[in-house]
């Protein structure tokens, strides 16, 4: 199938174009080029999916099914306005000397390589494959957050690095047991590992083996959703790194790494028959959700606390996948696409106002909205996004969560409500002097890139107010699909 | 000669057991990354005798990238970094070592007892080294945890490697080959990734310690 | 009690008082030999014997009848330990004696009854070595006591002719788990018999010394008897490892022929094992003495992997 040849083709494409020229001024734009030509790509290939149904690509490698789809979509498109976004950025911090021209190379080059790795892990139907493609994501992102070569970078990376590969050590464990519960029936081939065939066979895979998979799968992809306890690694990452790279971590590599576990998920429940494996998913989640936004209160760095903010929400998703049933599962879904849009959103704010200031302490930023309006405004309704106002995306799949959660599993309620009450204080605290209040801020040499912030937030308040026919569709029969 | 494959076998997973725990004995760094290459070597040998017994030549592939990877192209590169990096003093461990034995007997002992009922499950001959090869990705997982300089990290994430491999030939004759190459290429870069790092925080910190990078906590 | 039996018991004693000075002799020419150094000779300590057992016993003034009993108690032990461990065959009359776990209790009483004779004078360096004889004990006992389960687990019984029997009588087969208990075992006969790297049994120095301090006070027959006492204990401790990991060779019950055989099978094997030894002491740095806790406990779990192992290999 040609588009999924050009989804995959041109940022792989992009990163060794970008990796021998990415220095050049031209570079940046060459950059949004090839994002938009992925971008154009994956469109095309929902257009396909969208009248062929669900497709199994090139013998049985890839396949595309309503989950996933959409998921290309949202990253192709993300993937797009961040590009957008870091034009200037990238332009502003070269001007300030913190990125070299060698350094600029990397930084465009593992951007690609980046976007396709991740779409890589999202139309694979190899186990295996996901799982390089999830090691090769973390190892470009690795290189991502240490790009300013400072010491606390440095750190950062190591940290993730570690952390994350010790992760996906469990996670390819897993994967191991997996397939020696798949060969029994299978028997020993390549086809053994494709998801489809798991998926066919999975009522007669081996409960014992199964669920000491799931374990090691969870512990590995969880950590990289940012699973309390294994979440160490994000705030550090997210703080250390470029903007940019924030706003794909957080709206993009996330979303992969869960959709990871959501396909282990599927596999589970069918051979287990019971509800071993959402029950894990809901604990974890609801303590990520009540330790991140304990954290969140504590914090003084903006990039750290909304890193923490991505925490939660994860842990949120995670929470309504584990109670699963057709309601909890498309409102995670909704939670996912509109969290990764307003997130990636208010990370392109928080990037600029930085940038300005010159420092990523909340309290020594102050009075953006005199400064640069749209920044200031952008990011006032973002943090209001986020947060759970009506009648942003946000507040409706809370909405849906809550009530799911209130009917089905009463008991975590008021976890939830304390934890969300508690981020919407903290959040609402810090970001209103630095939206509102006197300014010595200067302009920026070059105008910030606010168009991506707010398409984003224009999408984010329309999933709240009207979700389109085939997006429902898809969220429905993905939502069937994760079954629970 | 063929029913001695399943002891070689299982002989060839003690010793790398064996390795793992003498890594984490292990003071100085050059012995460590010399354990490391005789534990390639013997995930080597594991892989050839799988592969000539169960009649596979895919295992034979398995044990040639180990055998370029692991045993020569990976500890000919850490010999360099830390020979540039001058890295050959006796490295401190956060808890003392009979302690860390002790804890790496636990880990031992919890990891026998989860594979027990599922290596009865397996179909391969040489279902019993799940268990194995759990305590060694155990164990290197405790070795990255206690030590406190980069280097000795960087080969427990790398046994960590050896004994997933080894979980993988032994419980299920080998991964499909596309993954193995994946999985191989991923970790070198993966290695070539921290080399870099190491020079990089050797250059800002002017030491290899860890706990150099420890200031990015919570206040 | 068959006479065939009677005589290879009495064989395997005489042997041991015999081949023991030589074994320690063999030892120290290889030692010297891998260093480069001139020889002593291979009878040499056979002479030594001789010349002590026809010097006068000096005894300290406040010196109590422990003092003077130690060296008879020690000599008897290890002698005791040689007979029941099967080197020449395993139809031994104090067989039923010869469980493992007696034969560390053996090791442990001799070991005690030193410790408390070197305290007795009430010298320093006395003290010092009965205070690391007994951290070196503390921690081999259990060592030794894991690697023989290791090779009782093989055999299901923890009598040494049962495990040797046993052991040379199943096909050739590789054990794993005897291959950690192996690795444990060495490193506990180390510990024991004062070899390079735990301790020199050259040296006079007093940062050095473990063995030395406890027998300095002795002099004349009582030296000569601990002297001959620690080769023993070497003797013991190699026919063990013999035992254990190479049985081949030992003879069986109502088999004078086998009997016969096994004597110069012994010889050649101990002659291996004591040019490995060279090879090891001379290879090895002594270690620092805090370090000897860790060297041992690393034995001692290895000693448990090599039981895990067991368990978990199911046969092997």
């Amino acid at each position: 199938m040609p588009a999924l040849f050009f989804v995959l083709g041109i940022p792989l494409l992009g990163s060794l174009v970008l990796a021998v020229t990415g220095h050049r001024d031209v570079a940046r734009n060459v950059n949004v080029g090839f994002s938009f030509g992925t971008f154009v790509a994956a469109c095309f290939l929902t257009a396909q999916i969208i009248a062929d149904g669900p497709t199994l690509v090139w013998d049985q490698q890839f396949f595309i099914d309503p989950l996933n789809v959409f998921l290309v979509t949202l990253t192709a498109f993300v993937g797009l306005t961040t590009s957008i976004f870091s034009r200037p950025y990238m332009r502003v911090e070269q001007d300030k000397g913190k990125m070299t021209p060698p350094r600029m190379r990397l930084y465009h080059g593992m951007y690609q390589l980046f976007s396709f790795t991740m779409l890589l892990a999202l139309t694979t139907n190899n186990l295996g494959i996901l799982w390089v493609a999830m090691e090769a994501a973390t190892l470009t992102t690795v290189l991502l957050v240490s790009v300013y070569r400072t010491a606390a970078s440095l750190e950062a990376a190591w940290k993730y690095f570690i952390l994350c590969g010790v992760g996906i050590a469990q996670a390819l464990f897993g994967t191991v047991l997996l397939y020696m519960a798949a060969e029994k029936v299978l028997g020993p081939q390549g086809a053994t590992l494709l998801w489809t065939n798991l998926d066919a066979i999975k009522l007669q895979l081996d409960p014992a083996i199964v669920t000491l998979a799931f374990a090691f799968l969870f512990i590995g992809y969880g950590a990289k959703v940012g699973m309390v306890p294994l979440h160490s690694w994000l705030p550090d990452a997210h703080a250390e790194g470029p903007t940019p790279v924030s706003a794909v971590l957080s709206g993009l590599l996330l979303n992969v790494a869960m959709y990871a576990v959501l396909r282990c998920k599927v596999l589970t429940d069918g051979a287990l028959q019971t509800p071993l494996a959402g029950q894990l998913m809901m604990g974890f989640g609801l303590l990520s959700v009540v330790v991140a936004s304990f954290f969140l209160s504590r914090q003084k760095d903006v990039k750290r606390m909304f890193s923490y903010s991505s925490i939660e929400h994860m842990g949120l998703i995670t929470f309504a996948f584990g109670m699963g049933g057709p309601i909890a599962n498309f409102a995670g879904l909704l939670h996912m696409t509109v969290h990764s849009l307003i997130k990636s959103a208010i990370f392109f704010t928080v990037g600029h106002a930085t940038q300005k200031a010159g420092t990523q302490i909340m309290s020594e930023i102050r009075g953006l909205i005199k400064v640069n309006p749209t920044v200031g405004w952008g990011l006032m309704l973002g943090v209001m996004a986020i947060l759970g106002m009506p009648p942003f995306g946000v507040f409706a799949s809370e909405f849906l969560i809550l009530t799911t959660a209130m009917r089905e599993q009463p008991w975590a309620t008021p976890f939830l409500f304390i934890a969300l009450g508690v981020a919407f204080a903290s959040m609402l605290v810090r970001v209103l002097p630095m939206v509102f209040g006197e300014t010595s801020l200067k302009p920026l040499a070059h105008p910030p890139a606010l168009l991506p912030v707010f398409v984003h937030l224009g999408l984010g308040l329309m999933l709240g107010l009207y979700i389109p026919a085939y997006l429902n569709t898809w969220f429905v029969q993905a939502a069937r699909m994760l079954g629970g | 000669m063929i029913k001695f494959v399943p002891q070689l076998i299982n002989l060839f997973a003690t010793l790398i057991l064996m390795l793992s725990f003498a890594m984490i004995s292990q003071r100085r760094i050059v012995s460590l990354i010399n354990l490391f290459m005789l534990q390639g070597a013997a995930l080597v040998a594991a892989s050839i005798l799988l592969g000539y017994a169960t009649h596979q030549p895919d295992l034979y592939v398995s044990a040639g990238l180990t055998l370029v990877l692991k045993v020569i192209l990976i500890p000919w590169l850490l010999h360099r970094v830390i020979r540039q990096l001058n890295v050959r003093w006796d490295v401190e461990t956060l808890i003392n070592i009979p302690t860390t034995m002790l804890v790496g007997i636990g880990l031992v002992i919890f990891s026998f007892s989860l594979a027990l009922p599922i290596s009865r499950l397996s179909s391969s001959m040489a279902g019993g080294s799940l268990g194995i090869a759990l305590a060694c990705v155990l164990l290197s997982f405790m070795m990255m945890i206690t030590r406190s300089k980069a280097v000795p990290q960087v080969i427990g994430f790398l046994s960590m490697e050896n004994g997933l491999i080894f979980a993988a030939t032994t419980v299920t004759s080998g991964m499909p080959m596309i993954v193995e190459f994946g999985i191989a290429l991923d970790v070198l870069v993966g290695v070539l990734i921290l080399g870099v790092f190491m020079f990089q925080i050797r250059e800002k910190f002017d030491s290899l310690d860890i706990h150099n990078l420890e200031k990015l906590k919570e206040d | 009690m068959s006479l065939l039996g009677l005589v290879s018991q009495l064989m395997a004693i005489v042997m041991a008082l015999l081949l023991a000075p030589l074994l320690s002799g063999w030892v120290n020419q290889w030692r010297a030999r891998l260093q480069n150094k001139s020889a002593p000779g291979l009878l040499q300590p056979y002479r030594v014997l001789h010349k002590l057992f026809n010097k006068e016993s000096v005894l300290a003034e406040h010196a109590s009848t422990l003092f003077r009993m130690t060296p008879y108690i020690v000599f008897g032990c290890m002698l005791l330990a040689s007979a029941i461990i099967p080197t020449l065959s395993t139809d031994l009359p104090l067989s039923p004696a010869a469980d493992a776990i007696a034969l560390v209790g053996l090791f442990a009483l001799a070991r005690v009854f030193i410790s408390l004779a070197a305290m007795d004078v009430g010298t320093a360096f006395g003290t010092l070595g009965a205070r690391r004889e007994m951290l070196v004990g503390f921690l081999a006992e259990p060592a030794l006591l894991m690697v023989l389960f290791c090779a009782s687990m093989i055999s299901r019984s923890t009598s040494l002719t049962t495990i040797v029997e046993t052991l040379a009588h199943r096909e050739l087969a590789i054990y794993p788990s005897l291959l950690v208990a192996g690795v444990a075992f060495t490193m506990v006969s180390l510990a024991e018999n004062a070899r390079v790297p735990v301790d020199n049994p050259e040296t006079h120095l007093e940062l050095t010394m473990i063995h030395e301090a406890l027998i300095l006070e002795y002099s004349g027959r009582h030296l000569a008897l601990l002297e001959w006492a620690a080769s023993l204990k070497l003797f013991a401790y190699s026919c063990i490892g013999l035992a254990l990991f190479f049985p081949w060779g030992v003879a069986e019950a109502n088999a004078p022929l086998a009997l016969l055989l096994a004597l110069p099978v012994l010889v050649i094997k101990l002659a291996i094992g004591g040019i490995v030894l060279a090879f090891i002491e001379t290879a090895n740095a002594k270690m620092r003495i805090f370090r000897v806790p860790e060297f041992l406990a690393t034995a001692f779990l290895l000693a448990v992997i090599g039981l895990l192992v067991n368990i978990l290999l199911g046969t092997a």
